[in-house]
């Protein structure tokens, strides 16, 4: 049929410029309606936390109850130490899985990676800290660094293999045909060319994971345990941060609560600081692979 | 006897993907110096013939290759080549420039060389110059190797590319229509490139413009569905026609 109306009569219409409105209304709230809350819990942290953090907090070991002062310090030697191994044992599983996902990702056992790794990513922390237990711990008859670290791995490679996955994917086959074409073998256009071309990209995802891993707290439960001494060695129970403020937060005394705002505020200003460590990564890199 | 001229020497090529045959048999001897161009619409195979030649067709899934194709007396296709090998005598040109991120200029040009084991740096620097000279670029690059490959513009890109395939000195160049994503100055600079290397090297050119073609080879392959329907000098090719085909699609009646 033949437009029966002429361009003006769709510029000028007032309604469509108020169904404009509205849109426009609707989706800021919703945006607001998101940011609000993390606002509000970040507010919260930085209220209660600050004002209990002092020194002693970095330096000093848990002091008994009712003995006032002491702070975390073995909790943060203690979640260094759980995130590096962690990292050491997921970080490799998770590059070399993306990279095989993404360059060789064909048939049926890349289908079913796939999928599994898909499932890994959904498995509830408490979950894998179950299982760590029981096929860790239990045999070991000890809490350990080792199961804690191993829990940590097991929440961070499917992560890691998901976006190295993804950014390898961004780099255009031609780049890769680019490589062959100069008698590359494979192997190393993959290795030098692929993922050195995607490193900022890999780089950020690994940090990611790491912010990802640094709070977690239901792993750890039955895995590294935690304890209020420096740490030992890896075959023994390892406190953490994220532990450490679960059991003083469930504890009825004041102190212990102050103290577990403190280590909450410093997680968080810790994770937060990775994030946006990754996000700059991300932005510096941006405006040199769009060019 | 053994014809040192002979290049590259095809015969009854067919190559295709899963059950479709996208090259139909084409039969061709390329010589030493030879700049030959190969023309004909789109889809009718002269790209995956192309890509045949330094065996980089079969890296799509489902891809297949059969006949014969000799590089210098050696069956490309025969058990136990390695592809490997292959390409790193015959160096190809993409249609769009495809420097490798996060490397530098100089690191784009050396990549054929350091990422294959020769690491001596003022080997490499040498290298690295005379390439970017050769490819017409060192003027515009040389206060700046250590910038990404990508901050360059599209004809310096393209350049540039060509400068990294020039670093593993192949006897033979493929370039798969090397101007198409250009602009006509940077295309006029790639085809004056390209003049000048044809001293040194055979070069294997795809190309849709038809006056590129008759500008800068001296043979001309005309393909139609995956068939060679004309093979010979350009100027022959271009002016006298052999088959009805030639003809009709020079003078723009199809394709």
């Amino acid at each position: 049929m033949k437009p029966r109306h002429s361009y003006l009569m769709l510029e000028l219409s007032t309604e469509r410029k108020i169904r404009n409105w509205a849109a426009l209304i609707i989706i800021s709230v919703m945006a607001i309606s998101a940011i609000v809350p993390l606002f509000f819990v970040f507010v919260h942290v930085i209220k209660s936390g600050l004002p209990a953090l002092n020194w002693a907090f970095f330096t000093s070991l848990p002091t008994p109850v009712g003995q006032p002062g002491g702070g975390m310090a073995n909790s943060l030697w203690g979640s260094l130490i759980l995130v590096t191994l962690g990292s050491i044992i997921g970080i490799p599983i998770g590059v070399f899985g993306g990279v095989f996902l993404s360059e060789y990702g064909k048939g049926k056992i890349a289908f079913i990676m796939r999928f599994v790794v898909d499932l890994l990513t959904s498995v509830p922390s408490i979950v894998v800290g179950l299982y760590i237990y029981s096929v860790v711990v239990v045999p070991t008859k000890t809490f350990s660094a080792y199961a804690g670290g191993l829990a940590l791995s097991i929440l961070m490679f499917p992560f890691v293999v998901k976006t190295t996955e993804e950014v390898l994917r961004l780099i255009p086959q031609h780049i890769r045909e680019a490589g062959l074409a100069l008698g590359i073998p494979r192997w190393r256009v993959i290795l030098s060319i692929v993922l050195k071309g995607a490193l900022p990209s890999v780089t950020t995802g690994i940090m990611l994971g790491i912010a990802r891993i640094a709070g977690e707290t239901a792993p750890l439960l039955f895995t590294a345990f935690g304890n209020r001494f420096w740490p030992h060695g890896l075959g023994e129970p390892m406190p953490s941060l994220p532990v450490q403020i679960y059991s003083y937060a469930i504890s009825p005394f004041d102190e212990w609560h102050n103290q577990a705002w403190a280590g909450a505020f410093l997680l968080m200003t810790m994770v937060f600081c990775f994030n946006l460590v990754a996000r700059l990564l991300i932005f510096r890199d941006k405006p040199s692979q769009t060019l | 006897m053994i014809n040192k001229d002979l290049v590259l020497s095809i015969k009854e090529l067919r190559a295709g993907f899963g059950n479709a045959e996208i090259v139909k048999g084409v039969s061709m001897d390329i010589h030493r110096k030879d700049l030959v161009a190969l023309i004909g619409p789109s889809g009718c195979g002269k790209s995956t013939f192309l890509r045949c030649l330094n065996r980089l067709h079969e890296e799509t899934e489902g891809a297949w290759v059969k006949g014969k194709a000799e590089l210098f007396q050696q069956d490309l296709y025969e058990r136990g080549t390695d592809p490997v090998e292959i390409r790193a005598k015959i160096g190809m040109v993409f249609q769009k420039p495809n420097p490798f991120p996060s490397m530098s200029i100089f690191d784009n040009v050396a990549a054929g060389l350091t990422i294959r084991g020769i690491k001596k740096r003022s080997y490499v620097a040498d290298v690295v110059e005379y390439c970017l000279k050769q490819a017409a670029l060192w003027e515009e690059v040389k206060d700046k190797l250590k910038a990404p490959g990508t901050s360059l513009s599209g004809g310096q890109q393209q350049r540039l590319c060509i400068a990294r395939t020039l670093a593993i000195s192949p006897p033979v160049i493929l370039m798969d229509e090397p101007t198409s994503a250009l602009d006509p100055i940077s295309t006029a600079k790639i085809e004056e490139l390209i003049m000048e290397l044809r001293k040194q090297v055979t070069i294997i050119i795809v190309t849709h413009n038809m006056q590129q073609a008759a500008r800068i080879s001296d043979k001309t392959a005309f393909f139609l569905l995956g068939e060679l329907i004309e093979f010979g000098a350009t100027a022959e090719v271009f002016t006298k026609p052999q088959e009805k085909k030639t003809e009709s699609y020079i003078t723009g009646r199809f394709g």
